[in-house]
């Protein structure tokens, strides 16, 4: 199969890549199937059918009311966030060069991790500061966790521009400062504290609505076209920053532009569900063994990435007898899946 | 880089060349240097804490038991958590090295190798199901875990291409590491009783260990450490990729196997000591590289031997910053260390893998 398909109109003529589009469309279809199975099981069981009208605008009244106020919700944050890590990943991946790359060691979902632990464990035992801070409620916690994580990786990191290795090396520091303040905190926290702290950490959708999800969705809809723009520019940043540069790329503004889509992509979408670490690591690692090429296709490790959390997800409210947190399933889910693989592509690729 | 200056005299000798012995001299003080501080900070670390100690006070009672106060300080508390630090940090400062030497990977440390994740998973289960709850308990099962999830790496990414290759194991070692931690989360789940007891495990102690753990996992810890040293000149060829290595005539797969079993001894008996200290493994070989260079023949001992010190030092910190209550050493190492490394990046141009 060659590996483009060219295309000629009048108008416009171009070379279709058949594989990416092939695993775009393929992940799509999939994606509306597990929606549809995810919306429709549950205490009141609806219909594939039923559910994929309700999906198209039409269908049942009584099945709208249950789709739309009760599962749809929970399924959007699943599809924000798993999309927004997969293609979080993906830019972290290609921009570092290193599989490794992904916003879980970089410490901004560990940064997001002390926020909401801090307002966790602090909100029934520590005093005036502390009740002031949980009345903002965790995920803004979060979000300013992160947020303030990548403010000051990238303080640390520019030193006359931004460095690939040295980046992610900081960000690396930055990680286990934060995972030890996260460390000590549950140490030293009361344990009635400890469940939901754990619970938030395993990263989990239960609970999670409208609420939650919107400024996630906002951030993704602003940044996803932006990081499929900037994706030319990655093109060029893969081979090297010497080469980019002799091409004519501006290194430090297009390096900034990715780093801060990605940022933002990480922080909101933790913030929504808690850091589901496996997603924005794996799921670009799948996407581009699937797809085939030199790094992470952007559009399939979104597509996929948010298959993965809601496949995850669905598996665990409707088929586990006990409920676990969604950041469990997807590695159970996700790792086994890259491991057949891994055996099964034996060629060298790299990220 | 240790780059040998041409020598116009005997181009086919440089090796032995004033100019290219005097960086080697160098880095021979260097460990010298550092053998004399690792002394330092063991005194230190024996003569300070909660009741601070004379150092006459320590050398005498280290000589003869008495009996008094101090020789029961001396020898049931700070004497223990001395020799464990200094084989902790010397086998972590190692195993770290040995990783990135063969994932070629900046970012990987021994917990890459799934060790952290299946001591985890192991010490949970013996928590939940055998109520066990003394570091000394947790020791064989941390020990076991480590060694099945590194095997088990080790053969999925052979699995990929009969000697793994440095992305291979970096993968499938992520994906065991994930499966792993899902596997401790879930049974950490809705159980207060078992993470009450895992936290404490998790943070990362010296506290608390008797001699006893010291001299159960001594000879791991000795034999992956002279395995790591033998094994660095293998490595200094690996640094060159897979396929110039062979040419040079490595045997690849004996290489990789060995390489990675050092590792699994030295991080497997660490992490089963005082549980996942995950700072040491990846930064003490970036900080022993920045003053080496790539050559693994001084890379190792100087990781080990800086490994040794950062953990003793962080340890010493952590008994008097909020006294008399004590810092745990994994948090007390973030929070020296992390600050320090950031630091070093920012400031060394970094030598590549």
């Amino acid at each position: 199969m060659s590996t483009h398909l060219v295309v000629r109109t009048p108008v416009l003529s171009g070379r279709v890549p058949v594989r990416s589009v092939a695993v775009a469309v393929l992940g799509g279809c999939l994606l509306v199937l597990t929606l549809a199975w995810s919306i429709g099981a549950g205490d009141f069981p609806i219909p594939l059918a039923d559910s994929l009208a309700v999906l198209a605008g039409a269908g049942d009244p009584a099945h709208r009311f249950v789709i739309t106020e009760l599962r749809m919700p929970r399924a959007a944050v699943a599809l924000v966030v798993g999309a927004s890590l997969g293609l979080a990943g993906a830019l972290f991946q290609t921009f570092a060069r290193n599989p490794l790359a992904s916003p879980d060691v970089l410490g901004i979902t560990d940064g997001a991790s002390v926020g909401a632990v801090f307002v966790i464990v602090s909100g029934s035992s520590a005093g005036v500061l502390a009740t002031g801070i949980s009345a903002l409620g965790v995920a803004a916690a979060a979000l300013a966790g992160a947020l303030l994580t990548a403010a000051a990786l990238y303080l640390f990191a520019w030193r006359r521009g931004i460095d690939g290795t040295r980046f992610v090396l900081i960000g690396v520091g930055l990680g286990a400062v934060m995972t030890a303040g996260v460390s000590w905190m549950l140490s030293k926290a009361a344990i009635y504290d400890l469940p939901a702290a754990f619970t938030w950490l395993a990263g989990s959708l239960a609970g999670r609505g409208w609420h939650e999800v919107t400024p996630a969705l906002y951030a993704l809809a602003v940044l996803g076209p932006v990081a499929i723009v900037l994706s030319q520019t990655l093109r060029v940043l893969q081979l090297g920053d010497d080469s980019a540069r002799g091409l004519g790329v501006r290194l430090q503004v297009a390096q900034l532009s990715i780093l801060l889509v990605a940022v933002c992509l990480t922080a909101f979408a933790v913030s929504a569900a808690g850091p589901i670490d496996f997603v924005a690591f794996v799921v670009p690692q799948i996407a581009l063994r699937l797809v085939g090429g030199s790094r992470p296709p952007l559009i399939s490790s979104a597509i996929l990435g948010a298959l993965l959390v809601l496949l995850a997800d669905t598996v665990s409210r409707v088929v586990l007898p006990t409920e676990l947190p969604v950041g469990v399933v997807t590695a159970f889910v996700g790792a086994p899946y890259l491991l057949w693989l891994l055996t099964r592509t034996n060629r060298k690729v790299s990220a | 880089m240790t780059t040998i200056a041409p020598s116009r005299e005997r181009p086919a000798l440089a090796g032995t060349t004033a100019a290219a012995a005097a960086p080697r001299r160098r880095l021979v003080l260097g460990l010298a240097v550092l053998g004399v501080v690792l002394l330092v900070a063991i005194a230190a670390s024996l003569a300070i804490g909660s009741k601070p100690l004379g150092l006459g006070t320590v050398w005498r009672v280290l000589g003869e038991n008495d009996g008094s106060d101090a020789a029961i300080i001396v020898h049931e508390l700070r004497l223990p958590r001395t020799v464990l630090g200094v084989l902790v940090g010397l086998a972590l400062g190692m195993a770290g090295s040995l990783m990135q030497g063969h994932t070629r990977n900046p970012l990987a440390d021994p917990a890459l190798l799934g060790i952290t994740a299946g001591a985890s998973v192991a010490v949970v289960a013996a928590i939940k199901f055998l109520s066990v709850t003394s570091p000394i308990g947790y020791v064989w099962f941390a020990m076991a875990g480590s060694v099945v999830a590194a095997v088990t790496v080790y053969l999925i990414g052979s699995g990929v291409s009969r000697t793994p290759s440095p992305l291979s194991l970096v993968l499938a070692g992520t994906a065991v590491t994930a499966l792993l931690v899902s596997l401790t989360t879930s049974l950490l789940v809705n159980d207060l009783t078992t993470i009450n007891a895992y936290r404490f495990w998790i943070v990362g102690s010296l506290a608390g260990r008797g001699m006893d753990v010291a001299t159960q996992l001594a000879p791991f810890l000795i034999a992956g450490v002279v395995v790591a040293l033998a094994h660095s000149p293998a490595l200094n060829l690996l640094s060159l990729g897979d396929d110039i290595a062979r040419g040079l005539g490595q045997n690849l797969g004996r290489a990789r196997a060995v390489g990675l079993l050092a590792t699994t001894l030295l991080a497997g008996a660490a992490t089963a000591a005082c549980g996942p200290i995950a700072f040491v493994g990846l930064v003490v070989p970036h900080v022993a590289r920045a003053w080496t260079g790539p050559d693994y023949r001084f890379l190792m001992p100087y990781a080990g031997l800086l490994g040794a010190i950062l953990l003793l030092v962080s340890d010493i910190v952590g008994r008097v910053v909020v006294r008399p209550g004590e810092l745990q050493v994994g948090i007390v190492l973030a929070l020296i260390g992390g600050p320090f490394f950031i630091a070093l990046v920012r400031r060394r141009r970094l030598s590549s893998l």
